[in-house]
């Protein structure tokens, strides 16, 4: 009974019952609005009467769930999340074992099959080199997604790095890496891949990689700084310097976790992004290059075969639609559960 | 009545002898905090300064309870911060036990943060979302090891838990989970961990429901007792500093207008300003409210970075002549009372500090 | 019983009208509003009566979340729909169900002959328009003026609510005007049409005390000056003895106790009322302990049964766990009726006579 609530010796003798109050440990009170909906009902259960059957489900509620839980909670209710989580999962064991999907070689082709039709075996039919639609469709998933994952973490690597330090330590050094993400910000990503790329002879899928890595991480960096300012000026963050934690603790503890959520959601979206810029530097030639096997490539070669023979088109096109929607409806259902103004 | 008067009496008998013993704990010489005003993107010149704390002098003794009024933009808050060496101080001194706490750094620093600790006003924003309320209050440990040995800081953290009126078992649970009061007694057990001798109060219940309050302010005192705290508590409700306070600063501008003992400030104020402020707080009790006076100042509080001459209060005071734009008044025992025994006989920064009592004017006649 | 509590309210409130005569500006009676939020239906506001008069002050009372704010949204018709819906009662204002009118009847009803002042001036200004063109456009959309009228008329107005200099400051942008100047011209701007009613929610919580005695001393001025009926909503004690002539004290939804100011203040006939007065410090004494209502405001989804305030009572028994109290009509100890009180409380004679 750490607070006893004395009653005021002034006031009048109350009725049965008011003995009773000075038994009960010190309750507390707040706001009790709708926006408090997460909030604690019985308080302290130790000694309040005991409410028999509203208690269980109290309790049930009382449990501790973190925001991390809590955002968790509402993903798993959200369709939009389970359609575009297994279309990911989908696309993901595709690009591990494609020889799950298929049994055909995506570079064994037939040339007497050119522009053929579905038939027997063959789904989507032949391209105009006769290989098969459907194996080049499911192998060609294992580029694009690599492309879209690693250039995604090599993004938000150097995007958090940067704009966390200008926005964590701010002043000179924020004003000289904020100008340089300008700087940066300013090429427009697709010119300056045509331009960069085209002059590079080796197309492989590493330096589509490390090109669009090295280009496309100011759009993070901006978010990474605006949430770590945001999070730095929380009293929670003075009430650590104050106590005498320093900057390592103040970051780690504090600043990150809380300046997670928005990153991880423009992380996500943008991954589906970075898939189709690579298709779209594979179309241009530019990109991944031939023999590899890249949804884009497949496009480009398709575009002058397109009138007699749609299906060499429609097949990879869908699948790279596909996948960019699953991603940015990922990225989506993300953001509600983390917004905190919805919950 | 008689005999709650005497109780009342007794009380501040009890209360005054607390504030007479000892040494100060903490002394604060003409403090200062100027924020520059700059111009320019990458080569910033200053072009002025925000005058957010500018010269302001008092002691804190142990176990009592300084209350810090004044309205937004006098620079209480930022007072706290100087005090908390949050912000460093553009001049002056802040002397704890002697030693000037803006001239110390690293370990020497870490040191003296355990004995001065700080309770927020937001009791949103102040606690880490993503944190448990066992690992919030736990972080001073993790931070001032040598405060509690590993293996005793969970038994350590439900005591605090216990100690400020919450349930040991919601150590795990996350501040979202709590409401505003439980939120603020966590905030509170986080600024006891380190067993701190003086923690500064920055509005620590105005975020918070009337029936809330209560219990917070009688949570701090019954701390305050406990472990014979000294609290700094800021604040613009007068009410509760009153209620909370043995003595009490008042604030205009970032200067010190007016300081002494509750007593003297709430029943004979001598400054126009404080006897403006204790006129306008509305009175709980509709009572009389028709032919109730009030000094009503006109106009709003300058802006810090371009204060008036003389006395700062002057633009807005009913009292202003030709000398308050010249010469600024000193806070010391005003000339007219100086040698008298009379609560009058306080600090206040006026050049015709007068004695009136507003409070018991718009309410005295029917306290009891 | 929630229906007995309506009857008795109702008749109470009669009685009252047919004692003065003119018929009330505006009635609120068994207001329902509930929130649907995706944890559940919240009831906000759960059987609320009131009434105000031209010229009258009624003080809405209550603590964050007891549904003081969201009854005033529902009389506006400002309400967030979803997750807000009305699902009950009437709003008789001048006689007519403002509920039964289209959105097209109701926008023409708010700004010309009710209005609302909000806590936030800043954030209720539009900040990318001068004040001058904000307070013009009432005029402008509702009367039909001319561009150069809307401005003298704007101009009038913000002199009328003490804004120095208005013919220089029509041109300005809300973010250059102070806190106290911002809410002037909140009042200006509710006060344009010249408007039968105003509901001030919060109106100088967000100001320092000085300013906060200039605004509220404004606000009564105009108040006699038009004949208004004033609706108050606040949580402080202060404001409300200040200003009001009778007040409603809600808690959890409901109007746990109505009664005229002077009364309300010298005998409260509910337990929570009294914990309320009893748990403010006071600027004019240096009092002991104070008084702490103990427990947390209920949830609105899980509101206790019974009376909702039982489980922070100390007066509480096992009828409040069980039945919810109608607002009993206070009588005198002798029985005599005392004009505009009503206590939601079983025990509302212990609690006013001891």
């Amino acid at each position: 009974m750490s607070d006893p609530l004395l009653p005021r010796p002034d006031q009048p003798d109350r009725p049965a019952g008011t003995e009773k109050s000075s038994v009960f440990p010190s309750a507390d009170s707040g706001m009790g609005g709708l926006e408090t909906h997460d909030m604690i009902v019985g308080e302290d259960l130790r000694e309040t009467e005991p409410m028999a059957s509203a208690s269980i489900e109290v309790i049930d509620r009382e449990k501790p769930r973190s925001l991390w839980q809590d955002a968790w909670r509402d993903l798993r209710r959200n369709w939009i999340f389970w359609v575009s989580a297994a279309i990911i999962a989908l696309l993901l064991v595709m690009t591990v074992w494609p020889s799950l999907f298929t049994s055909l070689d995506p570079l064994s082709c037939d040339l007497s099959k050119s522009q053929a039709g579905a038939e027997s075996g063959h789904p989507f039919g032949f391209d105009t080199q006769g290989c098969d639609v459907y194996a080049r469709t499911v192998y060609g998933t294992r580029n694009s997604i690599i492309v879209g994952v690693f250039t995604t973490l090599g993004v938000t690597v150097l995007g958090v790095v940067l704009g966390g330090l200008a926005g964590f330590y701010g002043g000179w050094w924020d004003s000289v890496l904020s100008r340089i993400t300008d700087i940066f910000f300013g090429i427009p990503l697709l010119l300056g891949a045509i331009v960069f790329l085209s002059s590079v002879t080796s197309g492989g899928v590493w330096v589509v990689v490390g090109f669009l890595s090295l280009f496309g991480w100011p759009q993070v960096a901006r978010i990474a700084r605006g949430s770590v300012i945001t999070a730095k000026q929380q009293d929670y963050v003075t009430a650590a310097r104050a106590l005498g934690a320093g900057s390592k603790r103040i970051m780690v503890r504090h600043i990150l976790p809380n300046a997670a959520a928005p990153i991880i959601v423009v992380a996500t979206i943008l991954l589906g992004t970075f898939i189709s810029l690579e298709a779209t530097l594979s179309f241009l030639g530019v990109g991944l290059r031939p023999p590899a096997v890249s949804w884009g490539i497949d496009i480009s070669a398709a575009v002058q075969g397109f009138r007699n023979a749609p299906h060499m088109l429609f097949y990879p096109a869908g699948a790279l639609s596909i996948t960019v929607l699953a991603f940015i409806m990922l990225g989506d259902a993300v953001r509600e559960a983390l917004d905190p103004k919805l919950r | 009545m008689a005999e709650p008067t005497a109780t009342e009496a007794a009380i501040e008998a009890v209360m005054d002898k607390r504030v007479e013993r000892g040494e100060p704990i903490l002394q604060v010489r003409d403090l200062e905090k100027h924020f520059p005003l700059t111009q320019g993107i990458l080569i910033k010149k200053q072009i002025g300064a925000v005058k957010a704390v500018d010269g302001v002098s008092f002691d804190l003794y142990q176990g009592e309870t300084l209350g810090i009024v004044g309205e937004s933009g006098c620079g209480k808050s930022t007072l706290a911060k100087v005090l908390m060496n949050l912000e460093p101080a553009t001049g002056g001194q802040v002397l704890y036990k002697g030693e000037d706490i803006s001239k110390v750094s690293g370990r020497a620093l870490k040191a003296i943060r355990r004995n001065i600790q700080m309770v927020f006003q937001d009791p949103y924003t102040s606690l880490n979302p993503r944190m448990t309320v066992g690992d919030i209050i736990g972080e001073p440990f993790e931070i001032h090891p040598e405060v509690a040995p590993k293996g005793d800081r969970r038994k350590a953290v439900q005591d605090l838990l216990d100690v400020v009126g919450l349930n040991p078992e919601y150590i795990n649970r996350y501040p979202h989970q709590f409401s505003g009061g439980q939120r603020q007694r966590i905030g509170i057990a986080r600024g006891l961990a380190l067993k701190p001798e003086v923690i500064i109060c920055d509005e620590p219940v105005s975020a918070l429901d009337v029936s809330v309050q209560a219990q917070v302010i009688n949570l701090l005192e019954k701390l305050q007792d406990e472990f014979n705290l000294s609290y700094m508590f800021i604040a613009h409700d007068l009410s509760i500093v009153r209620h909370i306070s043995d003595r009490v600063g008042v604030m205009y501008l970032g200067k010190m207008v007016e300081i002494g003992s509750d007593e003297e400030i709430y029943e004979h104020p001598t400054h126009p300003y404080t006897q403006a402020l204790l006129s306008a707080v509305p009175v709980p009790n509709p009572e009389g409210r028709e032919g109730r006076e009030r000094i009503l100042l006109s106009g709003d509080i300058p802006s810090p970075a371009n204060p008036p001459s003389g006395c700062r209060f002057r633009t807005r005071c009913f009292k202003a002549q030709e000398k308050c734009s010249v010469e600024e008044p000193l806070l010391a025992i005003p000339q007219v009372f100086r040698g008298e025994d009379t609560p009058a006989a306080h600090e206040s920064a006026c050049h015709f500090a007068e004695d009136v009592d507003v409070v018991g004017a718009t309410n005295g006649d029917q306290a009891e | 019983m929630g229906i007995e509590a309506t009857e008795v309210t109702a008749d109470h409130t009669r009685g009252r009208t047919s004692d003065s005569g003119d018929a009330p500006l505006l009635q609120v009676r068994d207001l329902q509003v509930e929130f649907r939020t995706r944890d559940g239906v919240a009831k906000a506001v759960n059987g609320v009566n009131y009434s105000v008069r031209a010229g009258e002050t009624l003080a809405i009372l209550g603590e964050s979340g007891s549904g003081k704010s969201v009854s005033s949204q529902a009389v506006m018709g400002i309400l967030d729909s979803p997750p807000g819906f009305v699902t009950g009662g009437e709003i008789l204002f001048k006689g007519q169900d403002l509920l039964k009118l289209n959105n097209e009847q109701r926008r023409k009803i708010r700004g010309s002959q009710m209005a609302m002042i909000f806590q936030d001036a800043l954030s209720s200004l539009n900040p990318v328009h001068t004040v001058g063109m904000q307070l013009g456009e009432m005029y402008r959309v509702h009367r039909g003026m001319s561009k150069k009228d809307a401005k003298v008329k704007a101009i009038e107005l913000m002199e009328r609510v003490g804004i120095p200099a208005a013919k220089e400051r029509v041109n300005q942008y809300p973010h250059q005007f102070s806190g106290g100047m911002r809410q002037r011209i909140m009042i200006a701007m509710a006060l344009a049409l010249e408007p039968d009613l105003i509901i001030a929610d919060e109106p100088t919580t967000a100001l320092d005390v000085t300013v906060q005695a200039q605004v509220m001393e404004l606000l009564a001025d105009l108040q006699r000056e038009y004949n208004m009926g004033l609706i108050l909503i606040t949580h402080d004690l202060g404001v409300v003895a200040d200003v009001a002539d009778k007040i409603a004290v809600m808690y959890a939804g409901r109007i746990v106790e109505t009664a005229p100011v002077h009364e309300l203040y010298q005998r409260p006939a509910h337990p929570y009322t009294r914990g309320l007065l009893d748990s403010i410090p006071r600027l004019d004494q240096k009092g002991q302990e104070l008084y702490a209502i103990k427990g947390l405001p209920p949830n609105l989804l899980r509101i206790p049964s019974g009376c909702a305030f039982n489980p922070r009572c100390p007066m509480a028994q096992e009828v409040c766990r069980s039945e919810v109290p109608p607002l009993h009509a206070v009588t005198e100890a002798d029985g005599t009726p005392v004009e505009g009180r009503g206590s939601a409380c079983h025990f509302w004679k212990e609690t006013i006579h001891g």
